[in-house]
């Protein structure tokens, strides 16, 4: 009990943070509009759903991207990781806390980009929404670890990339299926990701952070 | 509390410190003295937890009882007072932590704008706020790095009565200004 309360004071205090200085979800959300529309006038007429989808997910990745190059910017600035980390609660609810915020700074982008991208091109089924969910879940996993190695980093603005993307291929080629048509089996190989990277990142925060 | 032996610290090729030995228990002050760059912050780090040596050997308390105050007063400018120290205390397990809130921003003259924030303070009124934040779980081995730093006159008197206050303590603190806590100090290491 005692973590997952310190899980929701560690997001709690995110969504606050972003709440008050208002940077993140509206770069994402300008980010992500942006996109939409250049794809909308840049595709010619008659291109097809599937080619569509494809540029949808490239958009989120992105999006996502975006927010995670923030995410660790309050506890950079301040030299706060320090003191996070040297909290003795379990360092794992940092990443946990972090993971929470993202997600729901990615739900709001996605809650206005899914959207206009059925306005813009076609309309989005079932399938594809829930490949989106599953996809925000590993995205954030990954990318909050990630951010953190980064933020120790000099050239954070690089290095986060050069991590994260590689990572989050398996993810744009998970959803892109799932939503294209193989449903259930792209789905199910969300799911494992998901699981995989959620769990490996879980249990690596604690040495990401740590200083050697 | 925290002993330490032969001690060295390298990044890549550059070597920061090395023989470093110290033994500290309660009531003892260590004072680390020496220009900008000679790895005065590099050494509190190690000590704090926060870095590993190179080589030598390292024994520390738990997390716990570690208060760390680097450059920087390590608060969150978007929050208030009681929102950063709340959440601290959280992470700290502080029990009755509200009291405890209240009795700091009330030394530390910060309880008038406790709802205010951070942001918007001076950087002597973040520091006396950083202050509070490291003593808020009653550690007892303080890091301190410059915690003069951006003082005025009223902050540095409060924090050299805390100092004081936390004798039976242990101290690990590097200045700029010994003068001011020399006569507190048990032990010194020179950078030169």
């Amino acid at each position: 009990m005692s973590y997952l309360a310190d899980v929701g004071a560690l997001a709690r205090k995110d969504l606050l943070l972003e709440l008050r200085a208002k940077e993140t979800v509206p770069a994402m959300l300008l980010f992500v509009l942006s996109t939409l529309t250049v794809f909308h006038f840049a595709l010619p007429r008659g291109t097809g759903h599937v080619a569509a989808l494809g540029l949808l997910w490239i958009a989120l990745v992105f999006t996502a991207l975006l927010g995670l190059t923030r995410a660790f910017v309050p506890e950079r600035e301040q030299g706060l990781m320090d003191a996070l980390v040297l909290a003795p609660c379990d360092r794992s609810a940092i990443w946990l806390g972090k993971v929470l915020a993202v997600l729901a700074f990615l739900g709001l982008a996605e809650v206005v980009a899914l959207p206009a991208f059925a306005a813009f091109f076609s309309g989005l089924d079932g399938r594809t929404v829930a490949a989106v969910a599953l996809a925000d879940v590993g995205i954030c996993a990954v990318g909050a670890l990630t951010g953190a190695m980064a933020v120790a980093g000099r050239a954070r603005e690089l290095v986060l990339p050069l991590l994260f993307l590689p990572l989050a291929i398996p993810v744009v080629v998970g959803g892109v299926g799932a939503s294209a048509g193989a449903g259930g089996r792209y789905l199910g190989f969300l799911v494992l990701y998901d699981a995989v990277f959620g769990l490996l990142a879980w249990a690596a925060f604690e040495y990401v952070v740590s200083e050697t | 509390m925290l002993t330490a032996r032969n001690l060295s610290k390298r990044f890549g090729p550059r070597l920061v410190f090395q023989r470093v030995d110290v033994s500290l228990g309660r009531g003892d002050f260590l004072l680390v003295t020496g220009p900008n760059g000679s790895g005065k912050t590099t050494l509190l780090r190690v000590l704090a937890g926060l870095a590993a040596p190179s080589s030598g050997e390292l024994d520390l308390p738990p997390r716990r009882l570690v208060g760390y105050l680097g450059h920087e007063p390590m608060v969150y400018r978007e929050l208030t007072p009681l929102e950063n120290l709340h959440l601290f205390g959280r992470l700290y397990r502080v029990p009755e932590r509200g009291e405890r809130i209240g009795m700091l921003l009330e030394r530390f003259g910060l309880w008038e704008v406790r709802r205010e924030r951070v942001g918007t303070f001076s950087r002597g009124m973040q520091q006396r706020l950083g202050l509070c934040r490291v003593l808020l779980h009653e550690p007892e081995l303080l890091v301190l790095d410059e915690p003069f730093n951006a003082l005025d006159a009223d902050g540095a008197r409060l924090l050299d009565e805390a100092l004081a206050e936390l004798a039976d303590r242990a101290f690990v603190v590097a200045t700029h200004d010994p003068e001011r806590v020399e006569r507190l100090a048990t032990g010194r290491i020179a950078f030169a």
